[in-house]
């Protein structure tokens, strides 16, 4: 890469990133097909539908809560596990990151079989929420750990108290990171199925479902998905605006990476310890009890085979999806992470379409390509790891683009005017610096494949089953204590990826002089 | 180097993993190449073990792919004639009726095995099985006089936020569609806004309305009535407080929906296709069928599971099943009241 002060864009890694976003966006191709095919009128039959306003509305604003929600248990969690002393910090940090293997679906099925009055915005809002606050836990936590604490130290010593120190400088830092975790919750209750559709609310995307279930209407169906494609680029532009344009990497050396915990009395101890407890009890706890309440009240035995078979299925797939959606995302993150202007922005935005999009949509669109253009891996097993790497690329790309930023360009500047060519200079540098960063958003894509269900359901091999299609197969006929072995299953085997991650966080590799920062921000 | 071993292994696991996969999932052939490729809305749960039954009397292997009867007939629309889909089980006559176009006319010595009223006019496809909508109520506070025998009872202030219903799912639309005809446009729009009026509640399928019954969340709630044996079988009957309560013969609420099958395009002239069809519609697998999954069987010859009215007693508003394809003006129903 060139050491000018104003950079310009390597074309081929503009070309390399260019690709890899239009591959991302093939689902918005589709769509953009659907929507110009059909008349002007039926596109404005929707628009005028007030339905259409109303569940858009309650989308948007079951969006805001969570992320809310989510960002008011992130902060004080992430506060305790840096700045207080609590027994088994460790633990409690692993135990704030698990929720994430916890399809949401589940934890909305689990919740409403002890409390079978639980309905609504309310309900639905509680659940997302505890499901996806590590979105914005993680990021924050890294922020706190790694963030400039000397500014923090200068404020105190200006007279400023610990809160308004810690909100001047190091909360201030932590923004980006915040708000990067804060759109991939938002982008996920946008395009969320199960959850509100077992707690009754009116969603946007429920509305979608039914249309596309129900009349085959490609046309209102595709309409109404590009309204959710709007909504996503507000939440989008949003996030940019709070990311600013601060170049996020801390100076190479000189700073105290850790700032004495605050000397906590007793009772801000016990606090923390019953904070962090009840937190891991809503989360993880209840919902986990709930089902091994559930299958002592199934009567069909387990085939052990059928078990086993949809294990090897989800972990190998959904890694091969996440080795797909991480080699797209590396070059989208390298562009971006040291280049930003208009091109790169567009090229960023491009790849979120998945995330935004719900399965539906997705499987419709790689049904539709693939077998008018690549009939041959038409539901093939690379057909479905690719759909994974489409509809998962963001959340690999965010991990890798804040590792890749967090690393000062000087190194690499450094390393070509020794003489090594653009790219080695970039491996030996950046990007081996980043590796631990660009493999914790492989883990989060991981992760998150194995608990999609929609687009496996249209895309995966004749006859393959993943844990949760099985999952589907017995909840679809009500078979819900025969369900459950599937859905603990599923809870144990994402359990492992989630486990990686919070120990790829915790690391702090030795032999390097500065700590990896590591995000899985946006 | 740490980085170029990682990069290998990747490599070399993404290379190795279908291979992996082809091997753990059984995928042998076993020799012979007679088979079939099915799109199954119904769940393996339910009907696998069926379909290799079929495999074992016939030697013709099922490639079955499972999903929702409504997401697999929007796959095959989109996948056009390339889809590598033979043979079209549904859930639904909707679904059925909505890739007609795409369905082949079947033989008539099939169509003939069932009464006219459970089958496709054109004779694209037929039904396989039965399926009676009931009303299941909570027994610890309603008793079974008490529960309406009429569709317009429903309405009442006395059920004011106590009826369960899934305006998204295919057997609602159904029924919502006999009414239609039964009972008129205008009868159904007011009857449907009444409904709303009296604070109905909406639940996403069948299954959660009966959850909801069975756990007194609401006092009523419509749905097909093997729900209730299938919960049954899975609980044991006696943890049951829901019960189901057949409607008034007459009344669109003892409206029969039923399964159903089809052969696309492609396909028509198939031996293997057709002895599957012919095969669903035995008298064995009909009765499978009413014993498994307590659906009434089509086949005038097999008998329906024990405990059940019989079908012709629970005639259904007077329409035939090929009227309830006309969903588009449902659905605009639907979402005009607020529904969907």
């Amino acid at each position: 890469m060139p050491s000018s002060p104003a950079p310009r864009t390597p074309r081929l890694l503009f070309w390399g990133a260019a690709a890899a976003a239009s591959i991302a966006a093939i689902p918005l191709l589709y769509l953009v097909i659907r929507i110009t095919g059909s008349g002007i009128d039926s596109i404005l039959e929707v628009l005028s539908r007030g339905r259409t306003w109303e569940t858009a509305g309650t989308s948007l604003g079951l969006a805001f809560t969570v992320i809310i929600a989510s960002l008011a248990i992130s902060y004080p969690t992430a506060l305790i596990l840096t700045r207080v002393h609590v027994p088994f910090p460790r633990s409690f940090f692993t135990l704030a990151v698990l929720p994430l293997a916890i399809p949401s679906y589940v934890a909305a099925y689990a919740w409403l079989a002890q409390f079978p009055a639980m309905s609504g915005f309310w309900a639905a809002a509680l659940i997302l929420t505890l499901v996806s606050f590590p979105y914005t836990f993680l990021p924050i936590i890294v922020s706190l750990r790694t963030s400039d604490h000397s500014l923090e130290q200068v404020a105190r010593s200006l007279g400023r108290t610990p809160i308004t120190a810690f909100l001047a400088t190091s909360f201030r830092q932590s923004t980006p990171a915040a708000a990067a975790g804060s759109l991939l919750i938002g982008l996920y209750v946008l395009s969320d199925f199960g959850v509100v559709a077992l707690f009754r609310v009116d969603t946007f995307t429920r509305v979608i479902y039914s249309t596309y279930r129900a009349s085959f209407d490609k046309t209102s169906a595709a309409v109404l998905a590009g309204i959710l494609v709007l909504l996503a680029i507000i939440l989008i532009s949003l996030e940019r605006k709070a990311r600013g344009r601060t170049l996020r990497y801390r100076p190479d050396r000189g700073v105290a990476n850790s700032l004495s915990r605050l000397t906590s009395t007793r009772g801000i101890r016990s606090a923390s310890v019953a904070w962090l407890t009840g937190l891991a009890t809503t989360s993880l706890l209840i919902p986990t009890a709930s089902l091994f309440i559930l299958m002592s009240e199934g009567t069909r035995a387990l085939d052990w085979g059928e078990l086993t078979t949809a294990v090897i299925n989800t972990v190998v797939v959904s890694f091969v999806g996440a080795v797909i959606a991480v080699g797209l995302a590396l070059p989208i993150a390298a562009l971006t992470s040291r280049f930003r202007n208009r091109k790169s922005a567009a090229i960023e935005s491009l790849s979120y379409s998945g995330l935004a999009l719900p399965g539906v949509v997705i499987g419709l669109s790689l049904v539709f390509l693939s077998i008018n253009v690549f009939p041959a891996i038409y539901q093939s097993f690379f057909l479905l790891a690719f759909a994974y790497a489409v509809l998962f690329l963001p959340k690999s790309l965010g991990a890798s683009r804040s590792a890749f930023e967090s690393t000062p360009p000087v190194l690499e500047q450094v390393a070509r005017s020794l003489g090594k060519k653009p790219m080695s200079a970039w491996m030996f540098t950046t990007g081996r610096l980043s590796l631990t960063g660009v493999a914790a958003g492989g883990l989060l894509v991981m992760l998150t494949s194995m608990k999609e269900l929609p687009a496996t359901l249209m895309l995966r091999p004749t006859g393959f089953e993943t844990l949760a299609t099985e999952l589907w197969n017995r909840t679809e006929l009500a078979a819900y204590g025969a369900a459950v072995p599937y859905a603990l299953a599923l809870i144990a085997v994402a359990a492992i990826p989630a486990f990686l991650l919070s120990k790829a966080i915790l690391v702090t590799k030795s032999e390097e002089k500065r700590p990896t920062e590591i995000s899985i921000s946006a | 180097m740490f980085a170029r071993k990682i990069a290998l292994l990747t490599v070399v696991s993404v290379l190795t993993a279908p291979l992996l996969v082809a091997c753990s999932s059984d995928s042998g052939s076993n020799g012979s190449s007679e088979e079939i490729t099915l799109y199954s809305g119904r769940g393996e749960y339910l009907v696998g073990s069926l379909f290799d039954q079929f495999t074992e009397e016939t030697g013709i292997k099922v490639n079955a792919r499972y999903g929702g009867s409504a997401e697999l007939a929007a796959q095959m629309l989109e996948e056009g004639d390339k889809s590598p889909a033979q043979v079209y089980l549904s859930q639904d006559s909707g679904a059925l009726g909505t890739v007609e176009g795409i369905l082949a006319t079947l033989p008539t010595s099939i169509v003939n095995l069932i009464p006219e009223s459970y089958r496709a006019a054109n004779d694209t496809w037929i039904g396989v099985t039965g399926r009676a909508r009931v009303i299941a109520y909570d027994s610890e506070t309603v008793t079974e006089g008490e529960v309406p025998t009429s569709v317009f009872d429903l309405t009442d202030e006395k059920w004011r936020g106590q009826v369960g219903i899934a305006p998204a799912n295919a057997s609602f639309q159904s029924f919502i569609t006999a009414m239609r005809i039964a009972e008129g446009e205008e009868a159904t729009r007011n009857w449907l806004e009444d409904l709303v009026a009296n604070d109905v509640q909406k639940y996403e399928k069948n299954g959660l309305i009966l959850d909801a019954v069975d756990s007194g969340q609401v006092e009523l709630g419509l749905i097909n009535h093997y729900y209730w044996f299938r919960k049954a079988a899975e609980v044991g009957e006696d943890s049951m407080r829901a019960q189901i309560s057949f409607a008034d013969p007459k009344d669109p609420l003892s409206l029969i929906n039923v399964s159903g099958v089809g052969l696309l395009k492609k396909s028509q002239e198939n031996p293997n296709a057709i002895a599957f069809v012919k095969w669903l519609m035995s008298k064995e697998t009909q009765e499978w069928f009413a014993n498994t999954t307590y659906e009434y069987p089509l086949l005038p010859a097999a008998e329906a599971a024990e405990g059940l009215p019989a079908l012709d007693s629970l005639l259904g508003p007077d329409i035939d099943l090929a009227q309830l394809s006309d969903l588009p003006a449902t659905l605009k129903l639907l979402q005009d009241v607020g529904l969907i």
